[in-house]
């Protein structure tokens, strides 16, 4: 039984390795089937085989962007933009929350989020929204089958790009 | 690009004047759907009226100006005002009025009606209006861009295309006009979009090196239109979801993709079908809209909002009745290279916002250089920038016709 302590450490530890750019040992905490996705703003609830999402990766392309991310060429993030993710209100839900079938010992988790994004000349970006996780606990610990970002403004707007990792 | 003056000249010589993108007919398929959205500084209503025929509707009570619709997009029985409670009908009839008797004899419903862009027009499901009394009927407006809309719904076996739920709005922190000369500019494409093309190869897709004197993987040109509109169209390299493989897609769409082909050649021929399906095109439709068939089908609107400012509007567009299957591998290639969470828009937009910062040093640095192919004869190069020249012919046309 995984407790609500357990996620709330694990989502901390993940915050903490995006916010640092720790993104090859971000990647270790996925499964080899995970997924990546941000909605748009105006369908939510939207599935990414039939609706436009911002960003609907599987691990293929999770780990692109990663590469992509790391490379001085990724200009809308060279620099780097600094983060700060604030995670509260954690919640274990039930895995039909996602509507999908579940693999073996799947928790899903939702929790609210507010990720602070800085880059030069005060262009300041407050991304808030929720989370929706599906772990896997395994023997290494708790691992990311899908990770889902639904923000809650009406457009993106002058937010402009997700070009890091929300 | 960056005076208040200029932008007000052109909201009132350029998008007063031109006909202008206002969605798609898919957006809203029967009686009273409707999507509310601003264009040219107005809000408005582009709905579907009691015999289901395409409107456009100034989104402005006519009693004092408020809305009468505040949604996104829905179905309604009629628009109601909520300040005073004025209503009126699919057809935008007033045929509401709390305490109507006590208005003078002169008061006229019939007057009253929600107010409508001169002109309203389709083509092939591109829906138009133009604010401008005398504007020439679109079709003879779109000239040379309506072939290259043809294009794009050829590939669909229906024979229409709708716009596809999810909808990507942002703002770019630069002038419209940048956003314009970037939608069909495919010179920067090797060096702001490096991430991406190593993505691509890294996926397994063959990236042609450049021939002698080239900055393409592939052969394309840059041509003129008419109007002001113009295309960028290349040989395809990059994969499309009509109807060019790319190991990104997976070994398991590789059936789908040649089942697409097969009907494509059995509706189009040889010769269409490889004209569709093996060429991309990046088509700007003056001032605002742009059409572009290459990785996915993108339609993409935007409005100034200030002279460093616009607001993005963008779809996906995809054949009616096309299979699950073959919607999910065109929603899926979309997003690799395009919109804010893409390999490739953002880096667009980062290349935006610099020139636009860029442009505050206007007393020092006057011009920017674009002048690419211009001494050469014949055939103009996608990299050339023959097309971006044109637009910005037009534009000058357009601002300084008397």
């Amino acid at each position: 039984m995984i407790t609500r302590a357990e996620v709330e450490d694990f989502l901390f530890h993940e915050a903490a390795l995006l916010d640092a750019w720790k993104l090859d040992e971000w990647l270790a905490l996925l499964t080899e089937d995970a997924r990546y996705r941000v909605p748009s703003n105006d369908s939510p609830e939207g599935d990414p085989a039939s609706t436009l999402f911002l960003i609907a990766d599987d691990i293929d392309r999770i780990r692109g962007r990663v590469a992509r991310l790391k490379d001085p060429h990724a200009h809308a993030e060279f620099p780097h933009s600094r983060t700060r993710r604030m995670i509260t209100n954690v919640r274990i839900v039930s895995p039909s929350a996602l509507g999908e079938g579940r693999g073996e010992g799947d928790v899903v988790v939702e929790a609210n989020f507010t990720v602070h994004r800085f880059r030069r000349d005060e262009r300041i970006g407050q991304y808030v929204g929720r989370y929706r996780y599906r772990l896997r606990a395994t023997g290494a610990g708790l691992r990311i089958a899908l990770r889902e970002a639904i923000l809650d403004s009406l457009e993106l707007g002058s937010l402009g790009a997700v070009s890091f990792i929300l | 690009m960056v005076d208040p003056e200029v932008l007000e000249r052109e909201m009132r010589r350029i998008f007063d004047v031109c006909w202008i993108y206002a969605g798609h007919e898919s957006e809203v398929a029967a009686a009273g759907d409707f999507v509310t959205r601003t264009l040219c500084g107005r809000r408005i209503i582009l709905c579907r009226d009691s015999a289901a025929r395409i409107r456009v509707f100034l989104n402005v009570c006519r009693h004092r100006g408020a809305a009468v619709c505040r949604e996104r997009s829905g179905n309604a029985r009629g628009y109601q005002c909520f300040y005073h409670g004025w209503s009126y009908d699919r057809d935008g009839r007033l045929d509401g009025v709390p305490g109507e008797s006590s208005y003078p004899a002169s008061f006229n419903r019939a007057e009253l009606g929600l107010a409508q862009p001169p002109h309203v027009a389709s083509y092939r499901g591109f829906v138009f209006v133009s604010f401008n009394p005398n504007a020439l009927p679109l079709a003879d407006y779109l000239a040379g861009a309506k072939e290259y809309l043809d294009l794009v719904i050829d590939q669909s076996a229906s024979g229409e295309m709708e716009i596809i739920r999810g909808t990507q709005e942002y703002t770019i922190r630069a002038n419209w006009k940048l956003l314009v000369e970037n939608s069909f500019d495919d010179y920067h494409l090797m060096s702001t979009h490096k991430t991406w093309l190593d993505y691509m190869k890294k996926s397994g897709v063959a990236i042609p090196k450049p021939a002698k004197g080239h900055v393409m993987p592939a052969h394309g040109v840059g041509k003129a239109l008419g109007n002001g509109h113009a295309v960028i169209d290349n040989e395809n390299f990059r994969g499309r979801p009509v109807a060019k493989w790319i190991p990104i897609y997976g070994e398991d769409a590789k059936p789908e993709i040649e089942r697409i082909r097969a009907e494509l050649v059995e509706r189009l021929g040889e010769a269409r079908a490889k004209r569709v399906a093996d060429t991309n095109r990046n088509l700007v439709i003056f001032p605002n809209l742009v059409v572009n068939d290459g990785s996915s089908v993108t339609v993409r609107t935007f409005h100034p909002t200030a002279p460093d400012r616009m607001q993005v509007s963008a779809w996906a567009l995809g054949p009616r009745g096309e299979s699950p299957r073959a919607r999910a591998i065109r929603l899926d290639s979309f997003l690799t290279f395009y919109g804010p969470g893409g390999f490739a828009t953002p880096d667009d937009v980062e290349a935006l916002e610099s020139v636009q910062e860029g442009m505050s040093t206007w007393r020092e640095i006057p011009w920017s250089v674009m002048t690419r192919g211009m001494a050469k004869e014949g055939e103009q190069l996608n990299t050339d920038e023959l097309h971006l020249r044109e637009f910005w012919i037009h534009w000058a046309r357009y601002m300084h016709a008397s």
